[in-house]
């Protein structure tokens, strides 16, 4: 029998379709247009081929070692606060309780700083780890520690790394706190009955339950920390130096603060193919986590 | 095209959009012409025709660029048109591209 086609509900797809094409694919392709081109303002260009490609890719050029610079500080950035995060999340997760009232107030309190704009976290810190008015930098400084977050790279890094773990272990903590409500009893009485330890119990039963929230959890975490901005930039400004200058603020610095478009968009594209590739790549591994499952479960 | 002189088109760009358009246009010609199912290749992951496009698009960006990077864009030839129209090395990375982009339509 056949089955009916009926495709006018395309139609329906088409306000959408025209509102993405103004607001998101004209841009990135001017975007393109401009990553070729060189500007001296007035709204006139110059034709420069891969001029910027080449460039960027080269470490001995201004921007080549800029961009190449910020790509190691951010792709390490990123690194730490998951090394840091994830383990986190999962301990806090772990402890938190699993029924009565105190389960609401966990909630709250650990949604609290999901809340808060980036900006206004970015502030909160910059004040807080202030030596002369922030209780933070105001009391390390009075223990001895010699904390100071304007002057030395590694005092602006520790800020930098705290504050998104402040801010975003919530996020991992609340994931993995609905992974681990998902699992049913009857997995920890069957562990119960083996005398199962409270490591394997984890190793075996919560951990292989949580792999699917986790996955969410990294994704959304590399990709947040990968173009992080705001936060940063309120704090150190990227500095002291260049020290916490990640790619997005020196996107920002060569596109706005020196109008160099032309090398701004050649610099946005290669992180925009990074960004699309990790995406893909997770997006891939985690349609697919799933489905493998039953065929080896068939098969065997 | 007053209009749109500020957006500073130029016609390479120009042509490679137009390019791109053919081809997600003739994508979804086939998607209705010649419906397909997903297949399982040498990734070990369904694929349809649209995957396997997007795979090739982003492998060729990054063959591309790898090559600007690595080899440059030194002319290696010059086509006797006029004085000499001098063909780029980065055309090699776009020859590369396009077998790529043929191995991962028959593989992936």
């Amino acid at each position: 029998m056949d089955k009916t086609i009926n495709q006018k509900a395309w139609f329906l797809v088409l306000p959408v379709f025209l509102v993405v094409a103004f607001s998101a694919v004209l841009p990135l392709m001017t975007v393109v247009n401009y990553s070729m081109q060189d500007t001296f303002g007035n709204n006139q260009f110059f034709w420069n081929g891969v001029g910027w490609f080449k460039e960027l890719l080269d470490p001995s050029t201004d921007l080549g070692g800029r961009f190449l610079a910020s790509l190691g500080r951010n792709l390490f950035f990123s690194a730490v606060i998951l090394a840091i995060e994830v383990p986190l999340g999962i301990v806090v997760a772990l402890s938190m309780p699993r029924e009565g009232w105190s389960v609401a107030a966990c909630l709250v309190i650990l949604a609290l700083p999901l809340l808060i704009p980036w900006n206004v976290v970015g502030t909160i810190w910059q004040i807080f780890g202030r030596p002369d008015i922030g209780l933070l930098g105001y009391v390390l400084n009075h223990l001895g520690f010699n904390y100071n977050y304007v002057a030395n790279d590694v005092d602006a890094w520790v800020t930098v790394i705290v504050m998104d773990v402040w801010h975003w272990t919530s996020l991992v903590a609340l994931l993995c706190y609905a992974g681990l409500k998902s699992i049913p009893d009857a997995y920890y009485q069957a562990a119960q009955i083996d005398g199962a330890s409270r490591w394997a119990v984890f190793k075996a039963i919560q951990l292989p339950k949580m792999n699917r929230v986790l996955l969410i959890a990294v994704l959304l975490r590399f990709m947040d920390s990968f173009m992080i901005y705001t936060e940063p930039f309120v704090v150190t400004g990227g500095g002291p130096g260049n020290s916490t200058t990640f790619v997005s603020i020196e996107l920002v610095k060569i596109a706005l603060g020196q109008f160099d478009l032309g090398k701004a968009a050649a610099l946005s594209l290669a992180y925009n193919l990074i960004i699309l590739i990790v995406c893909w790549v997770f997006y891939t591994v985690m349609t697919n986590a799933g489905s493998e499952r039953p065929v080896k479960e068939g098969a065997a | 095209m007053d209009s749109i002189a500020w957006m500073a088109w130029t016609w390479p760009t120009a042509i490679f959009f137009v390019l791109l358009a053919c081809t997600l246009g003739m994508m979804t010609w086939l998607a209705i012409a010649y419906p397909e199912a997903e297949r399982v290749g040498v990734l070990r992951i369904p694929t349809t025709r649209g995957d396997r496009l997007f795979v090739s698009l982003v492998l060729a960006a990054v063959i591309h660029l790898v090559w600007i990077g690595l080899v440059g864009t030194d002319p290696i030839f010059a086509l006797p048109i006029g004085e000499g129209v001098e063909i780029s090395s980065l055309w090699l990375g776009t020859v590369i591209s396009l077998l790529s982009a043929v191995v991962i339509f028959r593989t992936v």
